[in-house]
């Protein structure tokens, strides 16, 4: 029966397509391995009954399709096999949400010891922000953005003087560390977005939006941004670079501070701006 | 087990609805044109809304054009890819899928499906066709104005929708939102009118348990459609008012284009709120008529009553209810109150079962049937297996932790196609096919009808399923090029070439169908009134197509509900539901 066995075809071809396939998730570089064994659960629960109930089908239209004399049979509901298909479902839903939301609880609580890191988005560049030697980021406003000031930083915040200002170069981070990453734009959404990482999250102008990782292994990792910014959003790349601590502190040597970028008039012009508005 | 009563006995109130007064045409014009029949502005919003369709199917070869092979289409740049993509979605979601199920297959089959002459307000019923023709006509007429249609995104996010950096950000943009209202306008008016027909117009004896599912799913669908429209419409109103009076509903203080704006204070998260408290339902409003139909052409084709229709029906009222408390699963990463992800998890995914009820339902009731492959039936096969896949990706994407990873790739493009793009329109096809010989008189071709049904089915399924997996690599969504990427392996390229060749074939074979819908007008084997031997009282008119009040003198009466199909002891596998009990006991004598 063709139409059976082409039915029959579809969902063992999806099996052994996801078996074979050459497309999968990247290696992953952070302590977000939780988030595939998730997905590994997911797969196994629907890959079950995606095959169950394609077989299932496949087999009554090979059994019961139209010949001469066949007769239906008359069968409104059957209130014990519709209670236990629910209760089921309800277990295999149950076995996903659980573990998702075990997961979900860790992403959203931040380790005490994380290092903070900010990446700014803007169309269609990305910047960074690590804090200085007093290990606080100072404040920031987009009123404040000028040509000298492209994060928009506070010149009056003592804490913002330290802060080591990356505009238009690659992130480096350190292997191991926990980091809780802030993310703000200051036009557009954005999505701060490396695959390998497996987190990610908006950047929402108006808002400071974060999520944390621990990079576990070294390398270079290409950024994306991931939520519709406009014509380039495609062309919105960076590089971040997971380092051993000895080079990760001979990079953070050579980075200039915020201090250091702003010449003093700046901070005296800006100053004026600000309080002519 | 059996206690559905199917001899019809009980149940046939008392209190006689009372025959309407009927509008009746004077002219050409107010025949075919300004026309107040259900049937007619039906067919004026069936073929509206596939002619728009039309315009989305090319501009999507457009994009598989670009995705495949990029840099190949010197005349497609980044921009027009954005705005390819924005009108694509929201065509289909909105002026093809919406409109069709709701102002097509609804105005066509609720009166006639639940006894009536027409819908209860025809006047209203004719000027809901109208504001949606001239909704379609702005959003058409984007792509002549300066600057094109708008470019943002079928979600259309601010700020990002209104500032300069995107596409059609002067007049797209605004004619956009003022079709949305239009739109919205438009479906108000005939969705009031679908409503109060299905609640005060059923004939005798059509009680709400005795309604065939179609009417269940698209009744369903337009409650939740009149309750989740009004937050696009605020929305729509709220961006207007921000581009062009420069109010700040949605705009913080930003930079555009280096300088300053002029807006600040406003909540870009508000929108998608607003935006998703319309946007989820809306994946319902387009899935629970889809639900209902396939529900009668599995019933009908399969010479099976519907396996557990109480339970069926349950399951459509409660997705709808459902649906109104798990928007926020399209924002799991958009920077709101990560705390909401535990709620929205939990019901997202609790959502699942209802919807699990319901397919294994529509395979159950395969079981012991009397399986009819006939083109409808093919159809509703091919539904369920894109159904089922596109729902159980559902569990990955409404996962919260799971999401993050899948959000925004390619797992969602294929996701959301699989589960309410292919398979509604899996539905529309087979409904088509189905009620193609009410409307005209004729069948469609089958040879014709079999052949679009294989190529469309499988090719979809070859263009979605292996998508997924680019998702999962990590290949971003609305990307005009994929570009340097040292993640995405060539590998990946040459799978989107092979997804666009096969895009473009699929697409291509649409025109099979529309070359069969033609021909089948002039030339197709005349149907009679109930080809296929249904009981519900659409097929039981006594003219085919029905005429003008759908019902000779006298108003059907319903005896029994909708599924009286190979009834142990009846002579025929069908008893129509306007089959007084006495007759049948007149079939069983003359039977034994």
């Amino acid at each position: 029966m063709a139409v059976a066995l082409i039915l029959l075809l579809v969902a063992i071809g999806s099996v052994l397509f996801h078996i074979y396939s050459p497309w999968w998730w990247t290696p992953i570089a952070t302590n977000w391995a939780y988030i595939d064994h998730t997905i590994n659960i997911t797969f196994w629960i629907t890959g079950f009954v995606f095959v169950a109930v394609i077989a299932f089908m496949a087999y009554c239209v090979f059994r019961f399709h139209h010949k001469e004399g066949r007769r239906a049979d008359y069968n409104p509901e059957n209130k014990r096999l519709e209670w236990w298909l629910s209760v089921g479902t309800g277990v295999g839903v149950a076995a996903m949400l659980a573990p998702g939301l075990v997961v979900w609880h860790q992403f959203v609580t931040v380790p005490a010891d994380a290092t903070e890191v900010e990446v700014m988005g803007q169309q269609w560049q990305w910047s960074f922000r690590l804090p200085g030697k007093d290990g606080r980021l100072g404040t920031s406003d987009v009123r404040n953005i000028a040509a000298d000031n492209p994060m928009g930083l506070n010149h009056d915040d003592a804490h913002a003087q330290d802060d080591v200002v990356i505009e238009n170069g690659d992130l480096h981070l350190q292997v191991g560390k926990p980091v809780k990453v802030l993310l703000r734009s200051v036009d557009v959404l954005h999505d701060f977005y490396v695959p390998e990482f497996r987190a990610k999250m908006d950047m929402v102008p108006g808002m400071v939006t974060y999520f944390w990782m621990t990079p576990i292994r070294t390398g270079t990792f290409d950024v994306l941004c991931a939520e519709l910014c406009g014509a380039a959003h495609y062309q919105m790349r960076a590089k971040v670079i997971v380092d051993e601590e000895r080079e990760y502190h001979a990079w953070l040597e050579q980075q200039k501070t915020f201090a250091e970028l702003s010449p003093a008039k700046a901070i005296v012009k800006a100053t004026y701006q600000s309080g002519g508005k | 087990m059996v206690d559905i009563p199917y001899e019809g006995i009980e149940g046939i109130p008392p209190a006689e609805v009372p025959d309407v007064e009927l509008y009746h045409p004077r002219s050409w014009w107010t025949r075919y044109v300004f026309s107040q029949d259900a049937k007619v502005i039906a067919i004026q919003y069936s073929l509206t809304a596939t002619a728009i369709g039309l315009v989305a199917l090319v501009l999507s070869w457009l994009m598989r054009l670009q995705l495949g092979f990029p840099g190949t289409f010197s005349f497609i740049d980044a921009n027009q890819y954005l705005q390819f993509i924005t009108m694509h979605g929201m065509i289909m979601v909105i002026y093809l899928l919406t409109a069709l199920f709701l102002g097509g297959f609804g105005n066509y089959l609720i009166p006639l499906m639940v006894g009536a002459r027409d819908m209860v307000f025809p006047y209203v019923n004719m000027l809901s066709y109208w504001v949606y023709l001239l909704a379609v006509l702005v959003l058409a007429s984007t792509f002549f104005v300066p600057g094109g249609p708008t470019g943002a995104g079928w979600t259309l996010y601010p700020p990002q929708a209104i500032l300069s950096g995107t596409p059609g950000q002067d007049w797209g943009i605004i004619l956009m939102m003022s079709s949305l209202i239009l739109f919205i306008i438009g479906f108000t008016m005939g969705g009031l009118n679908y409503v109060v027909t299905v609640l005060q117009a059923r004939t005798r004896g059509m009680t709400l348990m005795r309604l065939p599912l179609t009417v269940w799913g698209i009744f369903t669908a337009t409650v939740m459609a009149l309750l989740a429209f009004p937050a696009l419409f605020v929305a729509s109103v709220m961006l207007l008012l921000d581009r062009l009076l420069g109010t700040s509903f949605f705009m913080p203080s930003l930079v555009e284009m280096g300088q300053l704006s002029k807006y600040g204070g406003g909540s870009p998260l508000l929108f998608q709120h607003l935006f998703w408290f319309f946007g989820h339902p809306e994946v319902y409003i387009v899935a629970l008529p889809a639900f209902g139909i396939v529900s009668d052409l599995i019933s009908t084709h399969a010479r099976k009553n519907i396996f557990g229709y109480r339970m069926m029906v349950w399951a459509i009222v409660a997705i709808g209810a459902l649906s109104f408390i798990v928007w926020a699963h399209h924002m799991y990463v958009s920077g709101m109150f990560p705390q909401f992800g535990y709620f929205f998890a939990t019901t997202t995914l609790i959502i699942a079962i209802p919807t699990a009820i319901k397919v294994y339902n529509w395979v159950l009731t395969l079981w012991r049937g009397d399986i009819h492959l006939t083109v409808p039936m093919l159809f509703a096969l091919g539904f369920i297996i894109t159904f089922v896949n596109g729902g159980l990706t559902g569990l990955f994407l409404g996962n919260v932790v799971v999401d993050v990873p899948l959000s925004d790739t390619m797992f969602v493009v294929a996701h959301f196609h699989m589960v309410m793009g292919v398979a509604p329109i899996m539905v529309v096809l087979g409904a088509i096919y189905h009620w193609y010989p009410k409307v005209t008189g004729r069948m469609l071709n089958e040879a014709m009808g079999k052949f679009h049904f294989w190529v469309t089915f499988l090719g979809a399924y070859l263009i979605f399923f292996p998508m997924h997996y680019l998702g999962l690599l990590g290949v971003p969504r609305r990307y005009f090029e994929l570009g340097d990427a040292t993640f995405i392996p060539s590998s990946a390229h040459s799978l989107n070439a092979f997804i666009s060749v096969v895009a473009l074939t699929v697409g291509f074979s649409q025109m099979v169908f529309l070359f069969n819908l033609a021909w089948s007008l002039f030339k197709g084997e005349a149907s009679g009134g109930n080809p296929w031997r249904a009981t519900t009282l659409e097929w039981q008119t006594p003219e085919t197509p029905p005429g003008h009040g759908n019902w000779g003198k006298d108003l059907p009466v319903v005896y029994r509900w909708a599924y009286d199909y190979s009834v142990p002891g009846a002579a025929e596998d069908f008893i129509p539901q306007n089959q007084p009990p006495r007759a049948r006991k007149l079939i069983q004598g003359a039977a034994s």
